[in-house]
């Protein structure tokens, strides 16, 4: 997994409740593209492009400088809808590694951490002013530090975030959590011949605990 | 003396391996399901570390969201499905996966053959890559989506970190009128604490209105819990769940059999345990439910109008408002009965179980598909579509001028084979009514499977006991 450290980058507003996996991520049944990396094309298909591929001039995406984001400032609940981890995919290949938003989904906001995408959570309120700040392209840079756990506006205005110390470990030094698990495995089996003993019913007939 | 404690509690106690410093937990995962469209990354990720499936039985795979539900023949199958059922199963064979295959009779939606084969059990730590996996909540299992990076870990430990949610209950009381179905309660809940309400929470449903559901009835509303925020919906095992698992293909039986009861009796939340959040919800009264909008919480009785965006609870809902009617193509004011649709969707896995199939098909009966709609019936399993059949319903629909499908997801979501075209209108008994969600603009309604039946018939969404008075 890529590591997330800090990052300096263009912040498109995107102020809009509720966008959901399907937004971000349309065609699920359709293409059937394998390649995370191959799925930049399909991020916000509907919105980016016309029916006949050609860029849509109204959405933020496909407007200088925010064509060049790295970094989503969105409403609230964003990522809701299906789990499909294509969503994450599709964002990360088109460069956004970084979502602000009052809240997101639980799914959606699980699926950035195992990619190396850092989900922010600010307040309404401060989520709003950035989102109106970076209107402007003149301050359309923001700088995202994991470290410090804050986001810098282009006039230093500064914002504190939450998040998990454990996420926060894990995304700095850019591993997943299977590497953790595997070193306490034998804790895991001596809980699951425990756990199995009390629930036979559950046992696996062929013994793989 | 340990404290009361919440179902949710009691399931995470059960499960926990370890407590990180920050709350989080690693905890045990008993089972999980596998289909086509987002598990085989998965398998994909294992065979690239050169792991095995450390549980292979613990998982049960089934094919369902890209599959055709007019045939079952793979030579006429699109190239792309192929190639996701091909790089799913292939890989569930090599790790010893179970698999219900495509023309097996128990083939279906995963979160209908869940309970089905009794793979579904009260007490469980159950997960998909699917966010509907909630559904299976119902029986008192914890039970929600992941990501396919999740799913790997699960896969190659049986473990997953998760943060510890908080719990909300939301208690359904009152007496509901007729032709109200499990579909209006929740849709009613969604309204009520909005689509992202559940958020952070496991919501568990309780009171009088849910204890007196059907299996199927709770499994409705548990499947939308995740159209409340709430990754894992509950609702606690009794008699009913018993009733309906005893005797299922993956169910224990005999000695296990009590003893797993013996244990799932003690699932239930304590009486005094304390909620983070509690919500009740009255169901007197009220009206059969209809979504006006592009989120499930846009959400109003079918005897009122589209609402006002300046009546909205603050700027960023007004803005929504606005957003969404421009996309449905309603003015504020116009009455939701009467609209007119193009098409009529019965299948998802939020109602396509035996009972939904009943309730609408009580409604078709002796009537016909209204001109200019394209109605379909796509049953959640092929055991269901049997025992349908067994009962006439599928002669009902057919007489209709309905299609009697074969099982899968079909029009729930956009895909190459069932989609509704751009500007189309659709009653749908599914879960989402986002935009682009049934396919390219178009416009999704959700209500209930007697609610789809009266507006295929009708030709409008209609108040369905009108027709049943």
């Amino acid at each position: 997994m890529r590591a997330f450290t800090r990052l300096s980058g263009i912040a498109a507003p995107l102020p809009r409740r509720n966008v959901n996996t399907d937004d971000i991520y349309p065609n699920l049944g359709g293409a059937a593209i394998t390649d995370p990396e191959a799925m930049g094309p399909c991020a916000f298909g509907n919105w980016r492009w016309n029916a006949d591929g050609s860029p849509r001039p109204d959405f933020i995406l496909n407007q200088p400088p925010y064509d060049r984001a790295q970094i989503l400032i969105a409403g609230a609940n964003f990522g809701c809808g299906s789990a499909r981890e294509q969503a994450a995919w599709c964002m990360n290949a088109i460069g956004l590694r970084c979502i602000i938003a009052p809240s997101f989904s639980d799914i959606f906001y699980g699926n950035c951490l195992k990619n190396g995408m850092l989900p922010v959570r600010l307040s309404e309120d401060a989520t709003d002013a950035l989102s109106a700040f970076v209107s402007d392209p003149a301050n359309a840079t923001l700088d995202v530090d994991l470290d410090a756990r804050t986001v810098t506006r282009s006039d230093g205005c500064v914002a504190i975030f939450d998040i998990s110390p454990r996420d926060r470990q894990r995304l700095l030094a850019g591993v997943d959590d299977i590497g953790a698990t595997f070193a306490i495995m034998d804790r895991i089996h001596a809980f699951a011949a425990d756990y199995h003993h009390r629930r036979p019913w559950l046992a696996d007939e062929r013994g793989a605990d | 003396m340990t404290p009361p404690r919440t179902l949710y509690q009691k399931l995470w106690d059960d499960h926990c391996i370890e407590t990180y410093p920050d709350g989080q937990g690693l905890i045990w995962v008993d089972r999980q399901l596998l289909y086509e469209a987002t598990s085989f990354q998965a398998l994909q990720g294992l065979e690239k570390r050169g792991l095995p499936a450390l549980r292979p039985t613990a998982s049960l795979a089934v094919p369902d969201h890209v599959i055709p539900t007019h045939h079952r023949n793979p030579s006429a199958f699109s190239e792309s499905t192929r190639r996701l059922l091909d790089a799913m199963f292939e890989r569930c064979g090599r790790q010893g996966i179970p698999v219900i295959p495509l023309h097996d009779e128990r083939q279906g939606i995963v979160h209908v053959i869940g309970p089905e084969q009794g793979f579904t059990l009260p007490g469980l730590v159950m997960v998909c890559c699917d966010s509907h996996t909630c559904t299976n909540g119902a029986f008192g299992a914890l039970a929600f989506g992941i990501g396919s990076s999740e799913f790997e870990h699960v896969l190659a430990t049986q473990t997953l970190v998760q943060p510890k949610l908080r719990s909300m209950r939301v208690r359904v009381t009152g007496e509901m009128g007729p032709a109200i179905f499990a579909k209006d309660i929740i849709l009613a809940i969604i309204g009520r604490i909005g689509h992202d309400g559940g958020v952070g929470h496991a919501i568990e449903f309780a009171g009088s209105v849910v204890t007196s559901l059907s299996m199927e009835g709770r499994m409705t509303m548990c499947n939308m819990a995740i159209e409340a925020g709430a990754r894992s919906g509950l609702i606690a095992p009794d008699e009913t769940s018993f009733a309906y698992l005893k005797g299922r293909a993956m169910a224990p039986s005999g000695a296990a059999w009590d003893m797993a009861v013996a244990y799932w009796q003690t699932l239930p939340s304590d009486p005094d345990a304390v909620f983070d959040k509690d919500v009740e919800i009255d169901m007197t009264g009220i009206s059969p439910r209809v979504t006006w909008g592009t989120s499930p919480e846009q959400v109003t009785g079918i005897g009122n109008t589209v609402p006002d965006p300046g009546d909205a609870p603050d700027q960023a809902r007004q803005a929504a408002w606005l957003a969404a009617q421009a996309y449905m193509d309603l003015k504020p004011g116009t009455a939701l009965s009467g609209v007119r649709i193009d098409k009529a969707f019965i299948g998802s896995c939020t109602n396509a179980r035996l009972d939904d199939l009943r309730a609408a098909s009580a409604v078709v009966k002796g009537r016909r598909v209204a001109d200019g709609v394209h109605a379909i019936v796509v049953p959640g399993s092929g055991l269901i579509r049997t025992a349908a059949e067994a009962e006439g319903i599928d002669r009902i629909f057919i007489e209709a001028g309905f299609e009697w499908r074969l099982p899968g997801c079909s029009m729930c979501f956009a895909n190459d084979l069932d989609s509704v075209s751009p500007g189309e209108r659709c009653a749908s008994t599914s879960n989402r009514n986002f935009e682009h969600r049934q396919g390219v603009n178009a416009r999704t309604h959700l209500m209930s499977p007697a609610m789809v039946a009266a507006a295929a018939v009708t030709g409008r969404l209609t108040d369905v006991r009108e027709l049943l008075a």
